[in-house]
């Protein structure tokens, strides 16, 4: 499996630690909100098809990334640095489905 | 760092590093090893939308102009710059007190300096079968169009993080841990063997 990373170009996966899920969202650390903390510690989308993900290239630049993966075939259908927000992974995945 | 009376520094690959012909080499030794020994070798960084300050900086310094582009670098033999990371650049000399050269500014606003001069070792492969060798360690493409002249890259062998900067058409320097320098070199000697290489 290859990743492309948006600086280091083309690169064989074990160059890259995955982060986790992608879709996550952080409720503020002052959020006593029981319910969005308990959705972003365990509730997963799982889908059979893309899939929004973080990953570093931990074996390289050491940028993080949203990439957006599918789970059946393992293609790399997008790559971009994480630091834009993850919004972009989003419309990506959202606009092929 | 920079003080004159410092005494010399010694080579971590020193008990292995035996110069001569060594290996398959009957017709001819295909690659060359050495030890650069540089004196400063740095990591600059610059926060995010600094980018361009810094690389007017360093353009002041070392007075090498770095290219556009990601990985883009430039050699010009005692002073080399390449990019490894997105704002993030390594600097070498071969004297010692690039550090200081740098000292005031970089501004805290541009970004930061490291000195990894004591932690970095710079080895060299020269030859017609460098590609061929480094090929075996890293899984990145080595030719010439792809990784052109005086450009940088960040990989890893055996999980073990090195920078790479092509300092020739057919000649690389790749930059690895101190500490994980020795094993690294015992590695590369074992990989040349067949080509035949020379320690110089």
């Amino acid at each position: 499996m290859l990743i492309t990373c948006p600086y280091c170009g083309p690169r064989d996966v074990i160059e890259f630690t995955y982060q986790g899920d992608g879709n996550r969202e952080r409720p503020q650390p002052a959020s006593q909100d029981l319910d969005a903390w308990n959705a972003y510690v365990y509730d997963r989308l799982n889908p059979a098809g893309d899939h929004n993900e973080i990953w570093q290239h931990s074996g390289g630049c050491r940028a993080h990334l949203r990439v957006v993966r599918n789970t059946i075939t393992h293609e790399i259908l997008s790559t971009a640095f994480a630091r834009g927000g993850h919004k972009s992974a989003d419309n990506k995945a959202e606009s092929r489905s | 760092m920079a003080e004159p009376h410092l005494p010399e520094r010694q080579s971590p690959l020193e008990p292995e590093y035996n110069p001569g012909s060594h290996g398959n080499f009957e017709h001819g030794v295909d690659v060359i090893l050495s030890e650069t020994r540089l004196g400063s070798i740095l990591q600059l960084a610059a926060w995010p939308g600094e980018e361009k300050r810094l690389i007017e900086v360093i353009r002041k310094v070392t007075g090498l102009a770095l290219p556009d582009g990601a990985g883009g670098g430039v050699n010009n033999g005692a002073r080399a710059v390449f990019g490894f990371a997105p704002g993030k650049f390594t600097v070498v000399d071969e004297a010692e007190g690039l550090a200081q050269a740098f000292a005031g500014l970089i501004t805290p606003a541009i970004g930061t300096l490291t000195d990894l001069s004591h932690g970095r070792t710079a080895i060299r492969i020269a030859g017609p079968k460098a590609e061929w060798v480094m090929a075996k360690f890293f899984a990145i493409d080595f030719a010439l169009p792809a990784f052109p002249l005086g450009a940088g890259r960040s990989t890893n062998h055996h999980d073990i993080f090195a920078q790479i900067q092509r300092s020739g058409a057919d000649q690389f320097d790749i930059y690895v841990f101190r500490s994980f320098a020795r094993s690294f070199w015992k590695a590369l000697c074992h990989a040349s063997e067949e080509v035949g290489y020379e320690v110089q």
